[in-house]
């Protein structure tokens, strides 16, 4: 599948997990720059519905993306309460609007479960794994295929 | 310092000489060349060939080894320059910098077309009688005698001896025996010293023990070797580093005893040769394999070195070439990335300088009060720090101007056409990414107005013109901007064909009625192109809506004027750097903007009366006597769907490249201020109709409006263009 090659050199993998639309995500802590409070951020037009806009990150105009609505799980009422991660994909820095951050997981390797091929209304190409948190369970995303479409075309 | 950063260096070395090289041949081309001129040239061509030896570029090494040989033939007056050699010269250098480019690469490579060039090279030479290739040279007895004194052996102090004995300074003794290829392989000895006497007192004396006998004597190789005495405080590290690439042929060892003695005091020396300072013995007769005369002298001669071996080398690399870097103003070589970042933090302190200015405003700060003043004075060296850091960045348009004549050169040949350019304000300064983005344009440019300007002679002399055509390539700095003007004394637009040939591509209906200015603009619709006959230079399909998007993307202007039978003229005009510009903040539906300060003509609080409406939902602004069109920002930029305007909204006046003047209907403006530009691009993606962004004092992200995309659009679909902002978006998208 599309898992990370470098994967496979480690024993266990660090992963930033976080609810969003109710589901509960992970991310590569490598690949997480920051998380930050919701700022308001600037509209862009003719964007996305799922990019809300972008805000100043210390003199870098970033976009931010608010990952439920791009992952099908319903918009999400951007409060005070909401968290932005801030990640690196490729070259971009994108911000990615969600709930709420749960915690560190050290997953080993030969945990992490491959996504099985899913029917209709699940994007499985934004999952590249899953992992198990006790009774629950996270899903690794992939964050170049959670990209809106209009970022993709500079990547 | 590491081999990458000095190779990195003799790249930037490169540059500046075949930009020396190019201006020589140049000012050689148009006749008013002196023989200062030709010994740049020469030196220019000499000094990549040194350094490119140091570096094992043999291809450059071979190349410049015999473009070296034929520009001394001239130089020396023994060789004229006709029309051809002046040609040869030209390609010559052409392919020098190709040479450069693909060493730079790392690819061994070699051009297509160096190979006939170098044999043309070699031709002069062997014409002229002159050992053109690096074959080992025949001993020439009469140039050893014509020269007796090429082989003396001197000693020469160049500092004065008082100057020993500083306080913990060491005396070390070097022998130096770099070997038969030293000078092959490009490097001065006279360079080594240089260094060695920026650490402290040198004395050094040339040991010519290794001299063969005249008969198989080869004045291309180094026979001699050299034993210095150097007092220093540096340590042998330091030493050997000053030798770099010779180390291996260096050997150091650090002389006990006391300082202040000078020479007697010194050990015997490592060395067959018992020279251990000598004083200039004058010895007429080569030495041969016999050692030197050892004649010990309490002193050095400090009489100026007769640099022993470079005669042998000057046979080959004469006189003028004494340094081997053209002499030049001292220059600060910096790491762009470092300016860069000086430019991003000056842009963060303007930024900061306008949150400062936000919060004590709304402090409710008296005007008048001190604090009010001195935040002016920070306001003023902030913008002078910034303009003194962007001067950093700005380079003269020089170089690229001259990559031009070398495009003129490929496509007059290809064409057989008979062309000029002439350069104008190749100094002014740009800023430096400007200067490498206009490349492409430019070029493009350059080879249309070859192509398509410029008639064939025959036609030309027809019609009463010199046969020869000229362009005239000019920049200049225009208020704030720069100006870059492209003018042929061609034929002009042929209308009636540009117009045939939009209604052929559908560009246009074919009874649309169209002004000249209009007709000729339409060479710069996607899709067109003139070339009535295809030549595989332009006609490509890439036509001038690329050049016009890509000066676009720069935040530049292009436009075109032209006369038929005199020429045409296209005029690019840029700002001076991409990194700030002037704005005016506007509120639109509760968003805040800025739109460039540079288009606009004025902002005006329009009455009720003078706001008439036209079809369905256009409107026009009745304004001293002329009726423009209103274009409503929020519904062109999808940020409400009614596009309508909180009451009492202000129009802001822009004028287009083209001199259309449009109204922008915003809710309100604040004030005009400098603003640092962000690129959208890096982290998201260009957005038809805003240009960047910017951070405003309150640190809040503010987009910044492209005005020419917004008026082009309007002419492309009429005013109140709200309703068709999907078909702007498709269109503007497929645009970027």
């Amino acid at each position: 599948m599309n898992r990370p090659a470098h994967w496979d050199e480690c024993d266990s993998i660090e992963f930033v997990s976080f609810m969003a639309g109710g589901q509960s995500f992970c991310i590569e802590i490598t690949q997480i720059r920051e998380i930050r409070r919701w700022t308001p951020v600037t509209a862009l037009p003719h964007a996305d519905k799922a990019v809300l806009g972008v805000i100043n990150l210390r003199g870098m105009v970033i976009p931010i993306v608010d990952l439920a609505e791009q992952l099908g799980l319903g918009t999400s009422e951007a409060s005070m309460r909401h968290v932005v991660i801030v990640v690196a994909i490729g070259t971009q820095t994108v911000g990615l609007l969600v709930d709420s951050v749960s915690e560190i997981l050290a997953v080993p390797v030969d945990t992490i479960c491959e996504a099985p091929p899913m029917s209709k209304g699940v994007d499985s190409d934004c999952i590249i794994g899953l992992v198990s948190v006790e009774e629950d369970m996270s899903r690794v995303l992939a964050l170049d295929a959670v990209l809106p479409r209009a970022l993709e075309e500079v990547a | 310092m590491s081999a990458d950063n000095l190779k990195a260096l003799f790249f930037v070395e490169c540059e500046e000489l075949l930009e020396a090289l190019g201006e020589g041949l140049q000012s050689m081309e148009s006749g008013d060349a002196d023989s200062e001129t030709l010994h740049s040239i020469f030196r220019a061509v000499h000094s990549i060939k040194g350094t490119a030896g140091a570096f094992g570029f043999n291809t450059l090494v071979t190349f410049t080894h015999h473009f070296e040989t034929v520009l001394d033939l001239i130089r020396s007056d023994q060789m004229g320059v006709d029309a051809e050699a002046m040609r040869l010269l030209f390609r010559a250098s052409d392919i020098l910098s190709d040479l450069v480019e693909l060493a730079r690469e790392g690819d061994g490579g070699r051009p297509d077309a160096m190979d006939s060039v170098l044999e043309s090279l070699i031709e002069i030479s062997r014409n002229h009688g002159e050992e053109g290739a690096a074959a080992p040279a025949p001993p020439a007895l009469e140039e050893v005698e014509a020269e007796p004194l090429a082989f003396e052996p001197l000693a020469f102090d160049p500092t004065s001896l008082e100057a020993l004995a500083v306080d913990g300074a060491l005396r070390y003794h070097l022998r130096f025996d770099p070997g038969p290829d030293f000078f092959r392989n490009g490097h001065d000895f006279d360079r080594l010293v240089l260094e060695l006497e920026k650490m402290g007192t040198v004395t050094c004396a040339a040991d010519p023990a290794a001299m063969p006998a005249l008969d198989g004597f080869d004045p291309e190789l180094c026979h001699l070797a050299w034993d210095i005495e150097i007092e220093t405080e540096a340590t042998e590290a330091e030493i050997l580093d000053a030798f770099m690439f010779l180390e291996e042929f260096c050997k150091v060892t650090e002389l006990t005893g006391d300082a202040g003695g000078g020479l007697p005091g010194l050990p015997p020396l490592p060395d067959p040769g018992p020279v251990a300072e000598e004083a200039a013995k004058p010895d007429p007769v080569p030495v041969a394999a016999a050692p030197a005369d050892p004649a010990p002298g309490p002193a050095p001669d400090p009489a100026p070195a007769a640099k022993p071996a470079r005669a042998a080398e000057e046979k080959a690399a004469p006189p003028a070439a004494t340094g081997t870097v053209a002499p030049k103003q001292p220059m600060l070589r910096v790491d762009p990335e470092r300016v860069d970042r000086l430019i991003n933090t000056v842009g963060e302190l303007i930024i900061n300088q306008a949150v400062i200015s936000q919060r004590i405003v709304e402090a409710g700060f008296d005007t008048n009060s001190d604090l009010m003043g001195d935040l002016d004075d920070f306001q003023h060296l902030a913008r002078e720090i910034q303009e003194g850091v962007m001067a950093i960045r700005a380079q003269p348009v020089k170089p690229l101007f001259q990559r031009m004549q070398r495009i003129v050169r490929e496509t007059v040949d290809q064409l057989g056409k008979d062309v000029q350019l002439v350069t104008e304000g190749e100094n002014t300064e740009v800023d430096k990414t400007l200067v490498e983005r206009l490349a492409d344009p430019l070029t493009h440019m350059i080879r249309n107005a070859v192509d398509h300007g410029i008639e064939k002679p025959e036609i030309r002399s027809r019609a009463g013109k010199p046969e020869r055509g000229t362009i005239r390539l000019t920049a200049a700095h225009r208020s704030g901007h720069v100006q870059i003007e492209i003018a042929d004394d061609g034929a002009g637009v042929n209308r009636p064909r540009v117009f045939e040939k939009a209604v052929e591509n559908g560009l246009i209906p074919a009874d649309a009625k169209l002004t000249d200015s209009e007709i000729d603009n339409l060479l710069f619709m996607p899709g067109f192109s003139t070339a009535a006959e295809v030549t595989n230079l332009s006609g490509r399909g890439v036509g001038m809506d690329v050049v016009k998007t890509s000066i676009s993307a720069l935040g530049g202007r292009v436009a075109i004027s032209s006369r038929p039978g005199k020429g045409t003229i296209f005029t690019i005009s840029m700002p001076l750097t991409l990194a700030v510009m002037d704005g005016m903040v506007v509120h639109i539906c509760g968003e805040t903007m800025v739109v460039p300060l540079a288009s606009i003509v004025e902002t005006i609080r329009p009455k009720a009366k003078d706001v008439k409406s036209i079809g369905r939902d256009g409107r026009l602004l009745f304004i001293r006597g002329t009726y423009v069109p209103i274009v409503s920002l929020s519904a062109m930029l999808g940020l409400s769907r009614s596009g309508e305007e909180a009451e009492g909204g202000v129009f802001v006046l822009v004028r287009s490249e083209q001199d259309d003047l449009v109204a922008l209907a915003v809710d309100d403006i604040s004030d005009q201020r400098q603003v640092v530009i962000k690129s959208l691009e890096g982290n998201y993606g260009a957005i038809p109709g805003i240009s960047a962004a910017t951070i405003l004092g309150d640190g809040r992200v503010a987009l910044i409006i492209d005005t020419e995309a917004i008026l082009s659009q309007v002419r492309r679909v009429g005013p109140d263009a709200g309703q068709q902002k999907e078909t702007f978006y498709e269109q503007a998208s497929a645009l970027g």
